[in-house]
């Protein structure tokens, strides 16, 4: 069973396998507005928990999504390429960024549940 | 957020109602995006209304019997050879000729002048002009007024729907057309459209009955600068700077012949100078190969790997349909179709240089 955590700095991670699916928040993007360009992670790329893992850019301004857990990139969301507005349509579903594997599952103890992060972002 | 010493629009309750989004911009809490978002608010201006606020910006009325040699004195213009009712873009340069600020000039009268200054340069331009001032039988009046543009192409259908008429004014006049009113066919999108100052009360009412019209929307401070920028128009303090001059920003364009050669304004030695020399360095579009963004502060390299200048605005065009940007190049590379990169988080983007706008002006000419 597929278990969703948080982190504060607003992206969303389902882990299943030892897998994480990793993207941002329906909050993040709403607060990013509409996006026209994600520059994404290439596969195999090493990642240490805090790194900036993608580039999301919208009209206005580039911001970083950071790894928030230490892995390894094991696919990127190639559809966001010719399409990033999916990731302000479906912020938590096909506009996920990229899977990674998980180096340090211990580390998922210290995100947050979704109840926590709507606290959070309350 | 904001910090506690933000100046605030008279309208703000307005802006908030409609479910603004705020953020900091030359020392005022502006909406930048409205519910609908940066691209619909782009779109929508470019196809039907956007009502923007723009009262942060100042304007200034300049009178008395030797307003026109004030005006002469302070800004590369023959204030005098203007129409009544005519306006024109002008500077205030400082004595090296770089752009303290650009500013747009209207004759009301023989001796009347409104002047529209940016919002960051405001308390310095009105010191500016009030110094030089003491020297001219003059007065210098900033007017507390709300100033809106009502930007698009059915910007006048709107107006007219809510009571005001536009009649015969065309691009680049302005009116008063009612008691401590100010109505100018300009903006700022590159769109035909108005900016009308107002009073606040005369503005409360005016935006209720804007809105009452479905092809009026609010437009936010994000979709203002991607509307500019399109239209290849200048920002203040990113695209010109006391830094640049009227030459090197490929806006010589605003300043006459004659008082190119004879005028005798502040900055004028500097400029001639200038313009004699040739500008080491130019203003363009550019044009990103691909999708990505390439923005502000963004490096330029030749072929070569050499610096070849730097990026001063810069984004995603919603109408174009692809990145756009403006810049400084060297002025061997300032001809449409150089290639240049721009390098962005450590890759070289390919960019054209590009003629400006990127997308056609609209302003209604006659």
């Amino acid at each position: 069973m597929a278990k969703t955590y948080f982190t504060s700095d607003h992206e969303w991670l389902r882990v299943e396998g030892g897998i994480a699916t990793v993207g941002i928040t329906d909050y993040a993007q709403e607060q990013l507005g509409d996006l026209v360009f994600v520059e994404l992670p290439e596969t195999g790329k090493k990642l240490t928990k805090g790194d900036t893992a993608v580039v999301v850019e919208s009209v206005k301004a580039a911001s970083d999504v950071y790894a928030p857990v230490d892995g390894e990139i094991t696919e990127a969301n190639g559809t966001l390429s010719s399409d990033p507005s999916l990731v302000n349509s479906a912020a938590t579903g096909a506009g996920w960024l990229w899977k990674m594997r998980l180096a340090d599952e211990s580390q998922l103890a210290g995100l947050m549940d979704e109840a926590a992060y709507k606290a959070h972002i309350a | 957020m904001t910090g506690d010493d933000s100046k605030h629009l008279p309208l703000e309750d307005i802006h908030t109602a409609a479910g603004a989004r705020f953020g900091a911009f030359a020392g005022w809490s502006m909406p930048l995006t409205y519910p609908a978002g940066v691209m619909k608010e782009h779109l929508h201006t470019r196809e039907h209304v956007g009502l923007f606020d723009i009262s942060h910006m100042k304007l200034f009325e300049v009178s008395g019997p030797q307003a026109v040699a004030l005006l002469n004195r302070a800004c590369p213009l023959d204030a005098g050879a203007l129409e009544i009712s005519q306006s024109k873009l002008s500077f205030f340069l400082n004595e090296a000729g770089g752009i303290l600020d650009d500013l747009i000039v209207t004759r009301l009268g023989d001796t009347r002048f409104m002047v529209v200054a940016n919002a960051g340069n405001a308390v310095a331009d009105e010191k500016h002009l009030r110094e030089l001032a003491t020297n001219f039988d003059v007065k210098v009046e900033p007017l507390d007024r709300v100033f809106l543009a009502i930007q698009g192409p059915e910007a006048w259908a709107a107006l007219s729907r809510a009571g005001i008429e536009t009649g015969s004014l065309l691009f680049m006049h302005g009116v008063e057309p009612r008691k401590d009113w100010f109505m100018s066919r300009s903006g700022y999108t590159g769109e035909d459209g108005f900016e009308i100052g107002l009073p606040e009360a005369d503005a409360r009412d005016l935006v209720a009955k804007l809105l009452e019209d479905e092809r009026v929307l609010w437009i936010g401070l994000a979709a203002r600068d991607s509307l500019r920028l399109e239209a290849g128009l200048c920002l203040h303090g990113q695209d010109i700077t006391p830094e640049t001059d009227p030459a090197a920003a490929a806006l010589m364009w605003a300043i006459p012949r004659d008082i190119r050669a004879s005028g005798a304004f502040i900055g004028a030695d500097a400029l001639r100078a200038a313009v004699e020399r040739g500008p080491a360095q130019k203003r363009v579009g550019l044009k990103p190969e691909g999708r990505q963004p390439v923005r502000a502060g963004v490096a330029l390299f030749d072929a070569d790997g050499n610096p070849a200048g730097h990026v001063t605005s810069g984004g995603f065009g919603p109408s174009a349909g692809h990145p756009v940007a403006m810049g400084y190049v060297a002025a061997s590379l300032a001809k449409p179709g150089t290639r240049v990169f721009a390098e962005v988080r450590g890759t070289k983007i390919p960019v054209d240089i590009s003629s400006l706008p990127f997308t056609p002006h609209r302003y209604r000419k006659g």
